[in-house]
């Protein structure tokens, strides 16, 4: 195509190959992880709760064991709080909500501009206040890989370019929306390739290990 | 207007009061972003102005850009200094037909070398020059004889300034912007479709003041008028801050005049004066009467996906590309996990051995 801006590029040909790598991606990771489920557990069959004990590490790992509870609270407060605003500002902005549209054919309900933005600013401040604990706290920064830190960034890009666009700072409107869109197209070629999987994985595999251990008898 | 008389004298004698013109001189100096003070400059300058000498071709257009110049809302000051211009060449206008017409454009040019303004509108076909010609002369040669000793050029129209609709895919015509063929001129681009007459006749009015060209953005047009964000200075955009849209053309959002983003206005993202100056000696714009923004002053405004898709829609392929990538993915997923498998099984052989 002739005359290509940088927004047409990334409306186009850059979203639809980051959306080919995404849906390549995710299925190779999740098909691949299914695929392993079928290994034979040599241990003593003990319970015959599955689900339940499946369901229930589903639960108990969505909250710090209270031992912990002490040293890690910022952490776990900030990691719903993070969520939540992220959820908010990607799910419920009008604009994207088309975008889903557009994709999935249906659509669901908007909130209005200054709760967007203001989840959305939640969002990105905790963010950073999340990567500069990494950075800063002594285990933390011990037990982080490149994965960590690549993955933090590139959330990170589509939320400040995002605000960036809503607000027009930094650059002409069309600009902005386009780094906007580049940034969302970097992070879903990312996505199934790093950390950022755990979105899909976490609770198939919070529901795996449940079995896991009720089939060997422990109660986690 | 005869050749010996000033523009402000053509003014007195046609009616139009020092009150009047100054009016035009503010509204003018405002457009063009120039501080109070100019004002008396402005008028200085334009009541003095000889006529300059114009020459108009029209190449791959619908005429919409004339139309809207000559039809919109006349007698006004701005139509008035549009009839001040001496307007040597325009085929649609001109009285004068065949070798006539094509002669008076020959001594206009000859007559007023390196003085006279090129207006051109319409887009250039380079593929084959037969596609489109004057006289038998091609409008690429046209334009390359007629630019040669112009002063500037102003591509009036977004077919002028960047191939517009008949440069849309598969641009059957080769068609291409003036900006694609000159390049040893001043260009004014002018885009809209049409654009708007009294940006057209700002243009002119700077040029009339100054004896320069206005400053130009990076796609070659009038800060003063192609600085401003639609979406800024649209008058629905509380209701975009608010969430608040209009889902279809007659739901009740649409009747309370709610924002337009969902059927497609591409205000965001289209720079023009259609918010502030508006249409209609400034009675509405688009928006106004109830249609989204189509981006008609911006390059390749037709080939951005279709009018009434929502900006952030975008062109994501087809639900078939995503379903295959995500089948080879599958496969993958599979084949690396049947091969994980064989290979654990080998270890457990050789270990067992």
């Amino acid at each position: 195509m002739e005359n290509m801006t940088l927004l047409d590029f990334a409306r186009g040909p850059g979203l639809q190959w980051a959306l080919w790598i995404f849906c390549l991606g995710v299925l190779w990771r999740i098909v691949g992880a299914m695929y392993l489920l079928g290994t034979k557990d040599l241990s003593k069959f003990r319970r015959n709760h599955y689900i339940r004990d499946g369901l229930r590490a589903c639960l108990t790992r969505s909250t710090p064991a209270e031992a912990f509870e002490d040293k890690i609270r910022f952490q776990h407060i900030s990691g719903y709080a993070w969520h939540i605003a992220l959820f908010v500002s990607v799910l419920f902005f009008a604009p994207h909500i088309l975008f889903f549209e557009s994709i999935f054919g249906f659509s669901w309900p908007h909130l209005p501009n200054t709760i967007i933005l203001f989840s959305g600013a939640v969002a990105t401040a905790l963010l950073i206040a999340l990567l500069i604990r990494r950075v800063v706290h002594p285990v933390q920064r011990l037990i982080s890989t490149i994965d960590d830190y690549i993955s933090i960034v590139v959330v990170l890009l589509p939320l400040i370019t995002g605000l960036a666009a809503f607000a027009h700072i930094g650059g002409r409107y069309e600009t902005m929306l386009a780094l906007h869109l580049l940034a969302v197209e970097l992070m879903l070629i990312w996505y199934p390739f790093s950390k950022l999987m755990h979105a899909f994985m976490t609770f198939p595999s919070r529901y795996q290990s449940g079995t896991f251990f009720g089939h060997r008898g422990v109660k986690a | 207007m005869r050749k010996d008389q000033n523009l402000g004298e053509y003014l007195r004698s046609q009616g139009v009061s020092r009150r009047g013109f100054l009016k035009f001189c503010s509204a003018t100096a405002s457009l063009m972003a120039l501080p109070p003070s100019a004002v008396a400059q402005v008028a200085e300058a334009l009541a003095a102005a000889r006529r300059p000498s114009v020459i108009w071709l029209s190449f791959q257009e619908c005429t919409g850009c004339t139309e809207s110049l000559t039809r919109s809302h006349s007698p006004t000051v701005e139509s008035l200094i549009f009839d001040a211009i001496s307007l040597d060449y325009h085929h649609t206008l001109q009285a004068a037909a065949g070798h006539g017409a094509e002669a008076a454009r020959e001594a206009a040019q000859e007559e007023n070398k390196g003085e006279y303004i090129l207006v051109v509108d319409g887009s250039i076909p380079v593929d084959n020059p037969a596609y489109s010609t004057i006289a038998g002369i091609s409008n690429l040669d046209m334009l390359k004889h007629s630019a040669k000793d112009c002063f500037a050029i102003v591509a009036v129209g977004t077919c002028a300034a960047y191939g517009g609709l008949p440069g849309a895919e598969p641009n059957p015509t080769g068609a291409v912007a003036v900006s694609d063929i000159i390049t040893d001129k001043p260009i004014i681009n002018v885009s809209g479709c049409p654009p708007i007459p009294v940006v057209i006749t700002g243009v002119l009015a700077h040029f009339l003041t100054f004896g320069t060209i206005p400053e130009l953005d990076a796609l070659g047009r009038p800060t003063a008028f192609f600085g401003q964000n639609i979406h800024d200075r649209c008058y629905r955009r509380p209701f975009y801050e608010r969430g608040e849209f209009a889902e279809t053309f007659d739901d009740e959002g649409a009747r309370k005049g709610w924002c337009l983003y969902k059927l497609g206005c591409k205000g965001p993202i289209t720079y023009n004066a259609c918010a502030t100056v508006k249409w209609n000696q400034g009675m509405g714009f688009p928006i106004q009467a109830g249609h989204g923004c189509i981006a008609c002053s911006e390059p390749r405004f037709w080939d951005k996906g279709g009018f009434y898709d929502a900006l952030s829609t975008g062109d994501w392929g087809s639900r078939e590309a995503l379903l295959g990538a995500a089948a080879v993915g599958a496969a993958l997923g599979a084949g690396s996990a049947i091969r994980a498998r064989a290979r654990k099984r080998k270890a457990m052989a050789e270990e067992e051995a």
